[in-house]
């Protein structure tokens, strides 16, 4: 069982009048992770709020405050239970080359259309011939989907760098290419784009990391943070994660909030206001194992 | 060919040979020397209502006039038979496809349709999927591009979902057809535009989802440099609907309202002219600034309808063609009546390879269509390089592209250079929801292409528009058509003008730039005037004078270091260069031309204010002066004379205004600014001038060239019948109740005017504008012209003048604000917040 405390907080620089959000913060159920209990403090108390599941399923909550504030402030407080996945040899896994899953997601028959929408490349995913180029060197023919991608993901640990603040949201994958330097949901994004090159299916996660102290040391507060990882779609099993950023299948650790085709479809807080102009923001994350 | 042998002209029976030689006739019967001119007289009607097409990336292509071909295009009953029927049934059909993408998605499940061609496609909004429309046809309106082949046959070239535009404009070519060459209609019998325009207004009214007595319905324009502005601009005044860009609305409570001056006004239907993903930038494209963020709230939440819905633009999508036989057999359980032009989506393997083996016979288009750059590329007009490169694209991302056959058209009569030739043709027609089925308006917008051989015919291209005649349909006789008309029309109802906060805005700015126009051309007149007599005249003191006349003028137009900080000498002698720099210097802040800029662009926005008579005398101003700009040699008379035309036109446009702008809001908050800056710049100006001690014949000069400036010689000397003197001048200028340029005069029209503006809730208290012009008023009437006229111990200055000026300036200066704090205050544009996001390694 998990603990996760979410706090964001904008400070405007002038009063606003109103402003608009939509916040994915509310993790969903999947077959390794419940949802047991969530409280949301939001400050000023919005006027509207509206919650709803979005095109992928995942929890949104739409809130609006509509009286002058000079500040914003989520907290969102979740419970969320984690089992264990089904268990599965490697064999199973390996079960299916790329070639044969690329065949049976394009199959007319429709039998994995849910899954095929994941294969057309994004604004934030778009790939060029580097990147293909970058793929196949994992993706050899007949080489098995799962093994592939373990190994599409090692190279990306291995040849790009974790820094933050190098790269922003709106930095295009040929850039990261160049720069080789990056965060989460660039290696996301990458990932998927050189798996969807290949007209397979990826998805992007949105979720949080449990971070563990050094030995010895207390953990500290608020030095969590939102996480992205990928999963990709086996037939006969679903969809599996990889985390790219730490070279690894996501386990116990991850706890998924939701996912889409890129960040753009599951910002975990987004929003718009009207008048003012610069404003500041803090985020913290805590995940603590209950 | 020319006109004398028309008869020769050979048309095809499919073209109705009938009816174009009793068009002939009427055409000839006109007679060669009137032709021409009728033409001319066509072209001027249409520019003078203001008809223009944007032109995206072209220098000249703002307010590019519209251009009409005399010789229309003609359609017979029977034709428009199978037309009209196969329109209908394609916005059916399109209707029933758009419900299933955004519902169930049968077609997809079943491999009836690609998903890619569906889910690839940048107008299939996921965040629409499920929504709940409270009405039967969710695609409201449906137009199509059509095309006769050389064997007859009617064609399907585009289909148009989003936001069909062209309806404005078919009704504005046939308007000036009508209104200009009345001859050609005579035996003709041509169908009526009007009826599709009744069946438009009660569509809207249908959907309004609370059967509210009053609903309002707005048009929602992405804004003047759109393409196709001026017919939103035409449509909203046509349809009686207030017309807004996303600025002017918000959503607050999960409803859109309209920002007024007086307030907000719930909105009930939105007809929609801006593209579907820039709509809100909340939950769609981000960098958009035309929408209305938490637009698609209020959409899921049923109290707006917006005509077309968001999303609807994934049937606008040439990728579908390939499959709309087997769309049409599985939702009509029937075929297409009126067939599209072959086509090959490329995301199949063996259409693709066709596409990539055939590209210099094809047209390749991308399924998703962009304003801002051309859609369709004609494959044989592509060099071997360009070729290449579009192959590599179309590899790359195969199920953005769309081969279509080049069709043969058949030719239509067109009338170019004063010859009758054939040019290929596209029409467009226009279908409304009627609760069930669809109206289809009887004629459409038809354009050519502007040289032969030219196969992509688009507005954006260049090309000409023709009135579209459909023939011989027989609607009964004048009186009972009426009747008909009556019986559909909803009642209109009464309604208060109401004024968007941000026009409001634009209307204030229009008021205060025209008179910062004017004022500024006034003195540079009058100083350009002095300058030139001094010359000649022998005047001891014409240095002084030089200098503290041209030094005013820098004060007043703002245009520092100018010559109160001249960086060479000779500016004195040769002040020319600087004074033309200061009217003609487009990037010079503080210029006549950069003024003049600021005024076109307020001019323009507001545009749908102004009146027939209005606009031209716009249009000439704006060519005078563009030309002006454009001289390469300048002297002091052709400039004096520029500034005397622009002085006449901006008069006539501020005079033309009182005469048509109505009575209610929007004349007053154009005036109010007006004001307002008439009296900032007077203050300026005596500040410039008349503030100084100087040589006694100086501040003579300078006080004939204030009183020259404000047009106010004659009333002065018909008043005091006297020499120019400080304290009457001041006198004229100040507290003169009778003298329409004096400040009093000014305020007291600033404290009537302010009594009109909706009342701003203050508990009771005085409004500040009020506060603020009653004690400017009060301020004023305390001044003593003796007094403000003596010269106090400093010796160089009139030091109560100044203190009494400066005073007046600080507490006038405060009015804008106030004024655009109390009623402009929800213009406020959107912003977005950062994206809380941060990364993290373990």
């Amino acid at each position: 069982m998990y603990e996760i405390i979410h706090t964001t907080t904008y400070q405007y620089n002038q009063d606003v009048a109103l402003c608009h959000n939509i916040a994915r913060l509310l993790p969903r159920n999947t077959d390794t992770q419940t949802l047991q209990k969530s409280t949301l403090h939001i400050v000023p108390l919005p006027e509207v709020m509206n919650a709803y599941e979005d095109f992928y399923g995942n929890n949104c909550l739409y809130f609006a405050v509509q009286e002058e504030h000079s500040s914003l402030h989520v907290t969102v407080q979740t419970m969320v239970e984690k089992k264990a996945d089904a268990f599965r040899s490697a064999d199973q896994y390996q079960l299916y080359g790329w070639e044969q899953v690329l065949a049976e997601v394009q199959d007319v028959s429709g039998r994995y259309f849910d899954a095929r929408q994941f294969t057309g490349a994004t604004p934030m995913t778009e790939f060029n011939a580097e990147i293909a180029d970058y793929a196949r060197i994992s993706f050899w023919p007949e080489r098995s989907f799962f093994d592939a991608t373990l190994d599409l993901i090692q190279r990306i640990y291995q040849d790009f760098e974790y820094r933050p603040g190098f790269t922003t949201i709106a930095t295009p994958l040929h850039e990261l290419m160049e720069m080789k330097k990056g965060v989460c949901q660039d290696f996301a994004h990458l990932a998927i784009a050189a798996i969807r090159s290949l007209g397979l299916p990826a998805r992007y996660v949105s979720g949080y990391l449990e971070t563990i102290a050094p030995p010895g040391k207390e953990k500290l507060t608020g030095t969590d943070a939102s996480h992205a990882w990928i999963s990709i779609f086996l037939p006969n099993i679903g969809w599996v994660d990889f985390d790219p950023t730490n070279n690894m299948r996501t386990g116990d650790q991850h706890i998924t909030i939701g996912w889409g085709r890129d960040y753009a479809d599951v910002p975990p807080l987004k929003g718009v206001i009207l008048g003012a102009g610069p404003h500041q923001l803090a985020v913290s994350v805590d995940v603590r194992r209950l | 060919m020319i006109l004398e042998n028309i008869t020769a002209l050979d048309i095809p029976s499919f073209q109705h040979p009938t009816y174009w030689k009793t068009f002939f006739r009427a055409l000839k019967a006109l007679g060669p020397a009137e032709i021409p001119g009728r033409n001319l007289d066509l072209q001027r009607f249409l520019r003078e209502n203001g008809v223009t097409y944007n032109i995206y990336g072209d220098p000249d292509g703002i307010n590019r006039p519209w251009s009409l071909d005399m010789i229309p295009f003609l359609i017979s009953a029977a034709e428009w038979t199978h037309i009209s029927r196969g329109l209908e049934q394609r916005a059916i059909l399109f209707n029933l496809l758009l419900k299933d993408i955004y519902g169930e998605q049968q077609l997809l499940r079943d491999g009836i349709l690609p998903m890619e061609v569906v889910y690839n496609h940048p107008g299939f909004l996921r965040q629409c999927v499920g929504v709940d429309l409270p009405f039967q046809n969710h695609l409201v309106l449906y137009s199509a591009d059509m095309a006769r082949t050389s064997d007859g046959k009617i064609w399907v070239m585009n289909d148009r979902t989003q936001a069909p535009s062209g309806s404005g404009y078919a009704l504005e070519n046939r308007l000036a057809m009508a209104r200009i060459v009345p001859e050609l209609f005579q035996g003709m019998k041509v169908a009526r535009l009007s009826p599709y325009f009744h069946s438009l207004r009660r569509a809207l009214m249908g959907l309004c989802t609370e059967k509210s007595k009053d609903p309002r319905i707005v048009i929602l324009t992405p804004g003047p440099s759109n393409e196709t502005y001026f017919e939103h601009a035409y449509l909203a005044s046509y349809l009686g609907y207030t017309l807004v860009q996303g600025n002017d609305l918000m959503v607050k409570d999960r409803q859109v309202w309209l920002k007024t001056i007086g307030g907000l006004e719930k909105v009930d239907v939105i007809l929609r002219r801006i593209d579907d993903v820039y709509a809100d930038p909340l939950e769609l494209r981000e960098d958009s600034q035309l929408g209305i963020p938490g637009l698609l709230q209020a959409v899921r939440s049923g109290n707006v309808s917006i005509a077309n819905p968001m999303g609807s633009s994934v049937v606008e999508n040439p990728g579908l063609m390939p499959f709309l036989p087997a769309i049409a057999d599985r939702l009509l359980g029937g075929s297409l009546l009126l067939p599209n032009i072959a086509s090959w989506w490329c995301g199949q393997k063996n259409e693709l390879n066709y596409v990539l083996d055939n590209l210099d016979r094809l047209i390749i288009k991308r399924i998703a269509r962009s304003s801002f750059q051309g859609s369709s590329v004609d494959g044989s007009a592509l060099s071997n390089e360009a070729l290449a490169a579009l192959k590599a694209r179309i590899k790359a991302q195969p199920t953005l592209y769309v081969g279509q056959e080049k069709a043969l058209f058949a030719g239509t009569p067109a009338l170019v250079g004063g010859e009758v030739v054939s040019r290929d043709a596209l029409f467009r027609s226009f279908a409304v929801s009627n609760g069930d089925g669809y109206a289809i308006m009887t004629g459409g917008l038809t354009r050519t292409a502007n040289s032969e051989g030219h196969y992509i015919i688009s507005n954006q291209a260049g090309g000409v528009s023709k009135d579209t005649w459909v023939i011989g349909i027989d609607q009964g006789s004048l009186t009972s058509f009426k009747k008909d008309i009556e019986a559909i029309e909803e009642p209109v109802q009464y309604r208060a003008e109401i004024l968007p906060s941000n026009t409001a805005e634009n209307l204030f700015w229009v008021g205060r730039y025209a008179e910062r126009l004017l004022s500024n051309a006034r003195f540079q007149r009058t100083v350009m005037q002095f300058v030139e007599e001094a010359n000649k005249a022998f005047n001891e003191n014409e240095e002084a004078l030089r200098q503290s006349l041209l030094q005013a003028l820098t004060m007043y137009t703002f245009t520092y270091p100018g010559f109160v900080e001249p960086e060479t000498a000779d500016c004195w002698s040769n002040p020319w260069p600087e004074l033309y720099d200061i009217l003609f210097n487009v990037n010079r802040a503080g210029s006549l031309a950069a003024n003049f800029n600021l005024f076109h662009r307020a001019v323009h926005t507001a545009r749908d204010h102004w009146s027939t008579d209005t606009w031209r005398v716009l249009r000439d101003m704006e060519e005078n002066w563009q030309q002006a700009i454009n001289q390469p040699q300048r002297n002091p008379h052709r400039v004096a004379y520029t500034l005397d035309n622009l002085i006449t036109s901006l008069v006539a446009f501020v005079g033309l205004n009182r005469d048509s702008i109505s009575r209610e809001q929007g004349w007053g908050i154009l005036n109010m600014g007006q004001k307002m800056e008439q009296c900032l710049l007077l203050i300026s100006m005596l500040r410039a001038t008349l503030v100084r001690k100087q040589d006694e014949q100086v501040e003579y000069i300078l006080q004939e060239a204030v009183l020259k400036a404000n047009e106010c010689l004659v009333n002065y000397r018909y008043k005091y019948r006297s020499h120019i003197k400080l304290p009457l001048v001041l006198d004229l200028m100040l507290h003169d109740q009778n003298n329409p340029r004096s400040l009093l005069y000014l305020i007291e029209k600033l404290k009537a005017g302010t009594k009109d503006l909706p009342k701003i809730n203050q508990a009771g208290a005085l409004p500040d504008h009020e506060r603020v012009l009653q004690e400017a008023e009060k301020l004023l009437r305390q001044a003593d012209k003796e007094k403000l006229a003596a010269v106090a111990s400093s010796k160089n200055c009139y030091k109560n003048l100044e203190t009494f000026l400066g005073n007046m300036n600080g507490l006038l200066l405060s009015l804008p604000n106030i004024i655009s704090k109390a009623y402009f205050q929800h213009a406020q544009g959107a912003n977005q917040l950062f994206p809380a996001h941060q990364p993290l390694r373990k």
